[in-house]
C-alpha cells in the first residue's frame, strides 16, 4: 500500500451547533490548502448516514488513507468515525478528531476568534493525521461472573437478571443482610405496596440462586485488572457464629446482657437490639451476627463467667476465634449498587433534631409507622406512662435537598411522593390527625404520582407554602415559625411532632469504592455516568456500571430500571464473550533501551517486563509490554530516560506537528 | 502590558477528566476565551516535559497541563508522574528565565465545566500580565 498521506478532511455542521459561530466555508476552504489534502468538504450533519456516506466514498474514489472530522469531541463520535472507516476498509485508527464544537464553536461568541480558532484545531489534527499509523485491535475472553456490590433493590434485581440469564454472580453487601433502605420502609407510593412483601421473595431468591454466591458482612478490598478481566479481593468479615450452624433461632439475642441496649441500626434508632443480633426479622441470610464493637466479651474478653449467647445456643454455633477470612475471585464486570445515606437532619440546627425527641427523619417515622417496627406500627411518642399520640403532625420537605447552605442544590426526587404517603398513612393510623405539610415545591412527576398527591389533599392533608426558619419548644409543644408564601402571612403552627422529609446524599464511604474503581463524581457527589442522556448506567471504566442511587437520588421503579439497565449492559459483554483490548498502547524500541528498568517501576498496570534480547551476539536485557495488561496511559512514555518508548497514536512525533501548529500565534 | 497583546496557549489535557470537564463548559455553553487551544492526551503522565519546551519554542505564550485530581487518575497514578514532572519543571523553567506564570498545571475533573473557565481565564490573565514570549523562540538564521 503507498503510505504517502491522502487526507480528507470533513467539517461539520452541526446544523447550526457549529455553523453559528465557525464559519464552515472558510474553514474548509483553509483545509484543502493544506499539505497532503485531497479532500476538504463539508457536510451538515457528519454523523447522520448521507455524511458518514461521504467519506465512505471519498476514500474509495479518491484513494483517502487518512480521515479529519472537525466536528464535535472524540469522546461524542470517534467510535461513530472509527466504524464509518472500517466499513471503507481503512484501518479504524487513521482517523484524528477536530473539536471545534464543545471546545470551540459553543464556548466561544466572537464568529472570527471561534473561526480562526476552528482553523487551527483543524490544522493541528492535519498535522497529526499525516503521521498516523495502523492499529491491530486485539481481543480477549472475558470471564463470564459479574461483581454486584451492595445488596439493596438496585443490587437484588441486577443480581437476578444477570443470573437468571445463566451467568455466575457475585454479590457483596457490607451489613448482614441483603435489602437495603427498601427493607426499612413500611408502604411504597404510591400503590401503596407492602415495601417487605415484594421485597422478601426477591432477597430470598437472591440468597437460594445456584448461579449467585451472595457475601455479606463483607467488603471488596481490591479490584485489579481490566474489563472481561477484573480480579477482585473480598473480605468477609468474622461474625463470630458459624453460618452452617446457626438457625437462626434467635435464642443467643435473648440471653445477650446488652439486649435492648444496642440502637438498632434497621430501625434507625428508634428500636434496640442485642450485641448479637439480626438485623430484622425477614433478614437474608437469616443468621445472626456479633457486633464486635459492641459484644462485652470481644471488646473487654469477659462476659460475666462465660457468654450467655454462646452457652445458650442449642447448635454451638458460636466461635468467637473467628477470623476475617479473604475470598479472592475473577469477573469479567462490576455493577455499583452501593446506594446513598439519608441526610443528617442535625445539619440544619433550625430544626431542632438533636435537641426535640419528637422531631424525627422521615425514615424513622417510616420505622414508627411500619408493622414491623419497634412499636408494632402504632404511631404512639414517648415511653411507658408518658406515651402519648401525637394529633397536630407537620411534615417538612426538602430537608437536605435543593439547599445550597448544605451543600446539595439537588432534588432528592423521593421525598415529596414520601411525605404524600406517609401523611396518608398517618391519617390511616390516627383518623382524628391533623396533618399540615409544609413544601417548596410539589413534584409529582412519576406514573400515578400527581393521582396519589390529589388524593391525600382530600384526605385532609393540607399543604401550606412556605420553607420553615426554626422550630422550638412551647409548653408541651413545637412551634414552627413559617411564612406562607402564598398569603404572605406569618405563621407560628404549634404541633406534637414534627417530621423531616430529609433527602439522599451519596455515601460517606463514597472514597473507597472511588479508590477501588476509579470512578469519578458529578458535581452532586454521586457517580458520575458516562453520558446523562445516551449512557447512564455506564462509567469512564469499561466493565464497570451503575445502578440505583449511587448514580443519583431516585425512587424504586427508576432503581429498579437502572438496575435492569445495568445489568443488559453487563450481559452484553459477558454474552459476546470477547471484548477489544486498548490499541493505543506503548511499544519499545528493543534497540535503543537501555535496560534501565525504569519504565517497569513506573508501570500501574505491572505491564512492563525486563526481558533478554540478543543485541549484535550479546544478551542484554530490554524492557518489553505485554500487550494485554497495558492500558496505554502513556506514564513511561514520557518517563523513559532514553525516549525508547512510544505510545501508540500518541507518539513524540505525532503530538509535535501539532505543537508546531498550535504553539505558533 | 500592551491591552491588545492576545496571548497563545497550548493546554495539554488528559482524555478522562480535564478534557471531558472542557466538553461540559461547551456543552453547558460555558464562554471563556479563545486564546488557548487544547492537545488531547490519555493522560497527564503521557505529557513529555518535552512538549512544554517545545510549545515554548514554537512561540507558545503559555502552557496548560491539565489533568484529573490527585487520586482520582483514570489510569490511578499517571497524574502523580505529572504533578512530580511538572513540579521539576516549573523549577526549571524558573531558573532559566521563564516567568513562572507562563507555565500552569490544574486539576479539573469531567463535571467541572465551570472550574474550566476559570482555569483558562486565570492562566490567559497571567500571561496577559508577562506578555509576548520569544525568548525561546527558534530562530530561523538568514543567510
Amino acid at each position: 500500500m503507498n503510505n504517502k498521506p491522502r487526507i480528507g478532511v470533513y467539517v461539520c455542521h452541526c446544523g447550526i451547533n457549529i455553523a453559528k459561530t465557525v464559519e464552515i466555508d472558510p474553514v474548509t476552504e483553509y483545509a484543502s490548502q493544506l499539505p497532503n489534502v485531497k479532500v476538504a468538504r463539508n457536510y451538515s450533519y457528519m454523523c447522520s448516514d448521507p455524511g458518514q456516506l461521504l467519506i465512505r466514498e471519498d476514500i474509495e474514489k479518491e484513494g483517502l488513507n487518512r480521515i479529519v472530522v472537525a466536528s464535535c469531541s472524540p469522546r461524542m463520535h470517534e467510535l461513530t468515525f472509527r466504524k464509518t472507516l472500517a466499513e471503507a476498509g481503512l484501518n479504524p485508527y487513521f482517523l484524528e478528531m477536530a473539536n471545534i464544537r464543545e471546545q470551540c464553536s459553543w464556548v466561544h461568541e466572537d464568529v472570527e476568534e471561534a473561526t480562526a480558532k476552528a482553523r487551527k484545531l483543524v490544522a493541528s489534527s492535519v498535522a497529526k493525521a499525516r503521521l498516523l499509523e495502523p492499529l491491530e485491535e486485539k481481543e480477549v475472553d472475558v470471564e463470564p461472573a459479574t461483581l454486584v456490590i451492595g445488596g439493596g433493590i438496585a443490587g437484588i434485581q441486577a443480581a437476578l437478571d444477570i443470573a437468571n440469564a445463566g451467568f455466575k454472580v457475585y454479590m457483596v453487601e457490607k451489613t448482614p443482610s441483603v435489602g437495603g433502605t427498601m427493607a426499612q420502609l413500611d408502604k411504597t407510593f404510591p400503590t401503596l405496596d407492602c415495601s417487605a412483601c415484594i421485597l422478601t421473595p426477591k432477597m430470598v431468591d437472591v440468597a437460594s440462586h445456584p448461579n449467585i454466591e451472595l457475601m455479606t458482612y463483607s467488603q471488596v478490598e481490591e479490584i485489579t485488572g481490566y474489563v472481561g478481566n477484573f480480579e477482585v479481593k473480598v473480605r468477609k468479615k468474622a461474625r463470630y457464629i458459624d453460618m452452617e450452624k446457626c438457625t437462626g433461632c434467635g435464642i443467643c439475642a435473648e440471653e445477650c446482657r446488652l439486649k435492648n441496649r444496642i440502637p438498632s441500626e434497621f430501625d434507625v434508632g428508634v428500636g434496640k437490639r442485642s450485641a448479637v443480633y439480626l438485623p430484622f426479622p425477614q433478614a437474608v441470610p437469616a443468621k445472626y451476627t456479633v457486633d464486635p464493637e459492641r459484644c462485652l466479651f470481644l471488646t473487654r474478653g469477659k462476659c460475666g463467667e462465660s457468654p450467655k449467647c454462646a452457652d445458650a445456643c442449642p447448635s454451638q454455633a458460636f466461635d468467637f476465634e473467628q477470623a476475617d477470612e479473604m475470598v479472592e475471585f475473577k469477573v469479567g464486570a462490576v455493577i455499583v449498587a452501593t446506594g446513598f445515606d439519608v441526610f443528617d437532619a442535625s445539619r440544619k440546627p433550625e430544626y431542632g433534631y438533636a435537641d426535640y425527641d419528637n422531631v424525627l427523619t422521615a425514615l424513622e417515622m417510616e420505622r414508627l409507622v411500619s408493622a414491623s417496627g419497634p412499636t408494632g406500627g402504632k404511631i404512639v411518642l414517648g415511653k411507658g406512662d408518658e406515651a402519648y399520640t401525637p394529633k397536630d403532625i407537620a411534615f417538612i420537605k426538602c430537608v437536605g435537598s435543593r439547599d445550597e447552605s448544605v451543600g446539595n442544590e439537588y432534588c432528592s426526587r423521593g421525598c415529596c411522593m414520601y411525605t404524600a404517603k406517609l401523611a396518608h398513612l398517618v391519617h390511616e393510623k390516627i383518623p382524628d390527625a391533623n396533618v399540615r405539610i409544609y413544601y417548596m415545591d410539589v413534584r409529582a412527576f412519576g406514573k400515578g404520582f400527581e393521582e396519589f398527591y390529589d388524593r391525600v389533599r382530600r384526605e385532609g392533608v393540607r399543604y401550606i407554602r412556605g420553607n420553615p426558619s426554626e422550630i422550638f419548644k412551647r409548653g408541651d409543644k413545637l412551634v414552627i415559625k413559617v411564612e406562607d408564601t402564598l398569603t404572605a402571612k406569618a405563621l407560628e403552627d404549634e404541633v406534637d411532632l414534627v417530621v423531616l422529609a430529609v433527602g439522599l446524599e451519596p455515601r460517606k464511604d463514597v472514597r473507597e469504592i472511588i479508590d477501588l474503581l476509579r470512578l469519578s463524581q458529578s458535581g452532586d457527589r454521586f457517580f458520575l455516568e458516562a453520558h446523562p442522556k445516551l449512557a447512564p448506567v455506564d462509567t469512564a471504566t469499561d466493565g464497570v456500571y451503575l445502578a440505583g442511587c449511587a448514580q443519583g437520588p431516585k425512587d424504586i421503579p427508576d432503581t429498579v430500571a437502572q438496575a435492569k439497565g445495568a445489568a443488559s449492559s453487563a450481559l452484553i459483554l459477558l454474552s459476546s464473550g470477547k471484548v477489544k483490548v486498548q490499541a493505543q498502547i506503548a511499544i519499545v524500541n528493543e534497540a535503543t533501551c537501555r535496560s534501565c528498568g525504569y519504565c517497569v517501576e513506573i508501570c500501574p498496570y505491572g505491564a512492563i517486563e525486563m526481558v533478554e534480547a540478543n543485541r549484535m551476539g550479546h544478551i542484554v536485557s530490554v524492557a518489553r509490554v505485554n500487550e494485554a495488561l497495558c492500558k496505554g496511559c502513556g506514564a513511561c512514555v514520557a518517563g523513559c530516560f532514553s525516549g525508547s518508548i512510544q505510545q501508540k497514536s500518541f507518539k513524540d512525533a505525532q503530538i509535535l506537528p501539532q505543537l508546531a501548529v498550535l504553539g505558533v500565534k | 502590558m500592551n491591552d491588545k497583546f492576545e496571548p497563545n496557549i497550548v493546554a495539554f489535557l488528559c482524555n478522562w477528566c480535564s478534557y471531558a470537564g472542557a466538553d461540559l463548559a461547551g456543552t453547558s455553553r460555558i464562554q471563556y476565551p479563545a486564546n488557548l487551544n487544547i492537545i488531547r492526551v490519555m493522560c497527564t503522565g503521557r505529557v513529555n516535559p518535552l512538549f512544554v519546551l517545545n510549545a515554548f519554542q514554537q512561540g507558545a505564550d503559555g502552557v496548560l497541563v491539565s489533568g484529573c485530581h490527585p487520586g482520582d487518575c483514570h489510569y490511578m497514578e499517571g497524574n502523580y508522574y505529572a504533578r512530580r514532572r511538572f513540579t521539576l519543571m516549573r523549577e526549571l523553567l524558573e531558573y532559566v528565565g521563564v516567568d513562572p506564570r507562563r507555565f500552569h498545571m490544574s486539576w479539573v475533573s469531567a463535571s467541572e465545566g465551570a472550574k474550566w473557565k476559570e482555569v483558562v481565564e486565570e492562566v490567559v490573565e497571567n500571561a496577559k500580565a508577562v506578555g509576548p514570549f520569544d525568548q525561546f523562540r527558534r530562530n530561523k538564521i538568514n543567510w
